[in-house]
């Protein structure tokens, strides 16, 4: 191990000392002391440090230890969204945690894990590592999930989110072990050339075997159908803050691992990815959105909403065309989508957040004549609600734009016509909020919702970078397109 | 470069929003006075614009272009003809009447009525100024959400607002995304956003059935919004939830946009299969006319009526396109080209009369519903010797809207008509018979049922006439009827140097 090894590990040395040092901030504070109350601070001001690194190592294309660990503008375009989402939850969570559990400094300490083990898992380059990371990354997770134990809800949310996520992680593993007894490595590129080279007729199913079984444990993480089961109740059950971390930085995080891993290790496979990936794709959009419909909890129907979410995501790599000198290869369109994605939807769950901190419903009912007793909430709800849609000057949209543009780019025109159909059915529900919050008065006596000081911040960045990408996507474009050039070469 | 006039239109309104915003909202006589004043802006530009466009050599004058987002070859490009030149002007025009009635009855959350209606005008103005698909489209579908919520936080709840108001949402959405799909395929056949260069290019013009399901993607949004049959529905459900203004503006520019896109984009950018197609357009156009008029006949809420109304009279201006668009490759070069430029030309100018029209006519049943608080038609009855200045309005605008010659609505009517006899004589002939139904429905139930017949002086006997402001509101409108009745020239002049230049290029 060198120097420069360890230069090209700072975003994960930050984080890893910044996950002690709130540990031991926590330990030495005392209870109910000023250090305490300046953790999610201190937090913040680690990401930064993290994110800071991240961005100062873009552009490099190196790999580490051995081949297990890359680091590419793939990995550090995940790194930075990651790093960006968590710094939004730390500041959602600042009040929300307040008189609901005395142990904050824990949770900031576990979101903070939960981040490393994401910068990992997204430049893994080796079916190891990433098992390992993924591991890292779920089980912080599933605490995070039950961090209220006293909540039955929160408890039950962990516990389903456990179950689901041990199945998933060892169908995943099986995958990785078929594949290294077909190939003999847990390399993605050594995975690759073996297979490049032609496998004996009678271990071709591995391949297929591979794909379905990989795509459990990836699936899992995104949601998509059929592995989405836990989504709703965890979502619902879970603290809100760490429902907004599962549904934005934990699902790129299967984004990003989906991506790297079928595009190098399994090239050979495109044609048999693509299709299963194309019909996840529409089953997820229609089911997450059909059944969004009924939801009356804001939290369950953003749940389905972000089942249906990932179903467009998935679009751009049913609609790959790297290589080709294309403007819409899919894959940025993912990552543009996704980023624009996590602004809006951890958007969305502040709002919620805020909402819940201070009535402590999360019942879409509630929400009648918002936007008399919190007008700031109410207008920047509709932003995220109208991003989510895909209404144009919103970053939503531009994702929108990228991923069905790749659909028709490929003359995959029943994917995205279904695709568009699922959006104006989704039109339905995200406005049905909207009408709650401005056009059904508000009942009798129903108390002005005040946002807490920190969420208004991050409400705030989250409205401006939504409409940001919206209205001037350029410098994203450029961003998620240089982010996926290195995959192209492959 | 020169002063950007066009950009200056579109975003003042949007400036003017955001003034709004900053104006605490108890202080609604400045959120008033405010929002005119910088309404009023636009519309003095927009009238200078009239003057100044050049109908020789025309084409597209006052443009400007700007990399928007250079990665995919988004660029903001503006720019006016003749046929844009009057939209804008009625946009302006319309808002500006809008705000200033709007200033004396709206009552309730006035400050988000003027930021939404400042912020839904930027919208309208921007879609008749882009010439770039991308740009075209984020109009299209910006102004759809202020509209939204004025249909639902100011409707009349017994209209049920908040169901007109996610129906209005979704038809135009269904529609747009399908339009989505098509500018995608364009760009990526073409390599290009600009609507210029697409009518140049035409794409697709070697794959019909793609060329065909582009068109569609198209129409069906455009016609949606127009709107025309089978697509109406959402129409009369929303004017009649949403408030005056919004009505007005709904039917006065709203339905523009969709009918505009045809003439800007479908006509142009695929000729080919708009000719194949002429057929089914002409046969909804048609439909849309005698069926939206025999509708009006069985209404009996007045403002229900003049939506439906809307359905048929907006009918004259799809059968105007489909004539041009059936006039391609149909001998006699000069004859037809001839024919096309007028059909085009009445279409175009019914979209403007109607506007100053309909719009009267929302206004109108507005002044009367403020003051009985009902629209039923058969409550009413003598009220021309209790309101005669109302009666005198009403009955110009409605003769206006029955295109009685003198009036308007008479030329583009004619033009309409003269141009599909020459082109599409069947459908023509069916279509005239509408104009025969709308005599009888203008005549018979709104005229005949509010102002004649006996006065029920218990129930109506403290009505007062119309109020200054009213009078302020319907005047300008009622001198555009009867200037442009008298005199159509200039207006028709402006129109026909883009339309013929259009005809020329298919």
């Amino acid at each position: 191990m060198t120097l420069e090894t360890l230069r090209l590990l700072l975003p994960q040395l930050a984080l890893l000392v910044l996950g002690l040092l709130v540990l031991a901030l926590d330990l030495a504070g005392g209870r109910g002391g000023r250090l305490r109350k300046s953790l999610p601070y201190v937090t913040l001001g680690g990401l930064v440090v993290a994110l800071g690194c991240a961005l100062a190592l873009w552009g490099q294309e190196q790999s580490l230890f051995w081949g297990m660990l890359a680091v590419d503008p793939f990995a550090g375009f995940f790194q930075v969204l990651a790093v960006v989402g968590v710094g939004l939850v730390v500041l959602s969570a600042v009040d929300y945690l307040h008189g609901r559990t005395p142990w904050a400094g824990e949770f900031y300490m576990l979101l903070t894990f939960a981040t490393l083990a994401i910068t990992l898992a997204v430049g893994a380059t080796n079916l190891l590592m990433l098992y390992l990371a993924m591991e890292f990354l779920s089980i912080t997770s599933y605490v995070l999930a039950g961090f209220f134990r006293e909540d039955r809800k929160s408890s039950e949310a962990a516990l389903k989110y456990f179950l689901y996520g041990a199945i998933a992680s060892g169908v995943m593993l099986y995958g990785m072990s078929l594949l290294y007894g077909a190939t003999g490595s847990l390399d993605m590129r050594e995975i690759a050339q073996a297979l490049g080279a032609g496998l004996e007729p009678s271990l071709t199913w591995v391949g297929y075997a591979a794909i379905v079984l990989l795509l459990t444990g990836f699936g899992f993480k995104i949601a998509l159908v059929p592995f989405h089961q836990w989504a709703p109740d965890t979502y619902e059950g879970a603290p809100t803050p760490v429902t907004a971390f599962l549904a934005s930085a934990s699902k790129a995080t299967g984004f990003a691992v989906l991506t790297r891993t079928f595009l190098t290790a399994l090239p050979q496979f495109q044609v048999d990815w693509v299709a299963v990936l194309a019909g996840v794709s529409m089953v997820s959009m229609t089911l997450g959105n059909l059944v969004a419909l009924k939801q009356t909890n804001i939290k369950r129907m953003l749940a389905y909403s972000s089942i249906a979410q990932a179903g467009y995501i998935v679009i751009g790599l049913a609609c790959i065309a790297l290589g080709a000198e294309s403007r819409f290869n899919g894959v940025n369109g993912v990552l543009l989508y996704l980023f624009a994605y996590l602004f809006t939807n951890v958007g969305a769950f502040l709002g919620v957040i805020a909402f819940e901190a201070r009535t402590g419903s999360n019942e879409i009912a509630d929400y009648a004549g918002l936007v008399r007793r919190s007008p700031v909430l109410a207008a920047t709800l509709l932003v995220f609600l109208l991003s989510l849609t895909g209404i144009p000057a919103t970053g939503g949209f531009v994702g929108k734009l990228f991923v069905f543009a790749a659909a028709i780019q490929v003359q995959f025109y029943a994917l995205a016509v279904v695709a568009i159909l699922n959006s104006v059915v989704a039109a339905f529900y995200y406005l049905n909020v909207v009408r709650y919050m401005f056009f059904v008065p508000a009942e009798e006596g129903a108390a002005a919702v005040a946002v807490p000081r920190p969420i208004a911040w991050a409400l705030a960045v989250a409205t401006a970078m939504t409409l940001l990408i919206g209205l001037y996507p350029q410098p994203f474009i450029n961003w998620t397109t240089a982010a996926v050039r290195m995959l192209a070469a492959l | 470069m020169n002063f950007p006039i066009l950009s200056a239109i579109t975003f003042i309104p949007l400036l003017g929003a955001l003034l709004v915003l900053l104006i605490p909202k108890e202080d609604e006589g400045t959120i008033k006075r405010l929002s005119i004043g910088i309404s009023v802006i636009p519309l003095a530009l927009s009238i200078y614009l009239w003057f100044a466009y050049r109908t020789t050599p025309g084409g597209m004058q006052f443009e400007e272009l700007a990399p928007w987002i250079p990665a995919i070859d988004v660029r903001y490009h503006v720019g006016v003809d003749g046929l844009s030149v009057p939209l804008v002007f009625l946009t302006t025009f319309l808002t500006t009447l809008s705000l200033y009635y709007s200033a004396h009855t709206i009552t309730h959350r006035v400050k988000e009525f003027f930021f939404l209606f400042l912020l839904l005008e930027t919208g309208m103005l921007g879609v008749f100024v882009s010439l770039d698909f991308i740009l075209f489209y984020v109009f299209w579908e910006v102004g759809l959400v202020p509209m939204y919520l004025l249909i639902g936080i100011w409707g009349q709840p017994k209209d049920r607002p908040q169901y007109a108001a996610i129906k209005f949402f979704l038809y135009t959405l269904a529609g747009s995304v399908f339009m989505l799909l098509a500018i995608i395929g364009i760009y990526l056949t073409t390599g290009s956003f600009d609507i210029l260069e697409a009518a140049k290019a035409r794409p697709f013009a070697d794959n019909f059935p793609l060329a065909a399901a582009a068109f569609w993607a198209f129409f069906v949004a455009f016609a949606i919004k127009v709107p025309s049959f089978p697509f109406h529905t959402w129409l009369p459900d929303a004017h009649t939830a949403a408030p005056t203004a919004g009505s007005v503006i709904l039917a006065g520019i709203l339905l523009k946009l969709g009918a505009y896109g045809m003439i800007r984009i479908v006509l142009p950018v695929f000729p080919t299969a708009f000719k194949f197609y002429a057929p089914i357009v002409a046969a909804l156009a048609v439909i849309s006319i005698v069926y939206g008029a025999l509708v009006c006949m069985a209404q009996w809420d007045l403002k229900r009526l003049i939506a439906y109304s809307s359905v048929s009279h907006m009918g004259y201006v799809m059968l105007g396109v489909a004539a041009a668009a059936a006039s391609l490759n149909l001998g006699d070069a000069a004859e037809v080209a001839r024919s096309a430029t007028i059909a085009l030309n009445g279409a175009a100018l019914q979209m403007f009369n109607h506007g100053i029209i309909t719009g009267g006519l929302f206004f109108l049943v507005g002044v009367i519903y403020e003051r009985a608080h009902t629209r039923d038609l058969q409550a009413f009855g003598g009220l021309g010797a209790k309101l005669p200045y109302y009666y005198g309005i009403m009955a110009v605008t409605c003769l206006a809207s029955l295109g009685l010659p003198g009036l308007a609505g008479f030329w583009s009517e004619f033009f309409v008509f003269r141009g599909a006899f020459a082109l599409i004589p069947v459908f023509a002939v069916i279509g005239i018979l509408g104009v025969v139904v709308t005599a009888a429905y203008i005549l018979w139930k709104v005229i005949q049922y509010v102002f004649l017949g006996p006065f029920n002086a218990e129930k109506w006997g403290g009505l007062t006439d119309m109020a200054a402001f009213e009078k302020v509101t319907m005047w300008p409108l009622v001198f555009f009827m009867v200037f442009f009745g008298f005199w159509p020239t200039p207006i028709v002049n402006l129109l026909n140097s883009a339309t013929s230049a259009l005809i020329a290029a298919l």
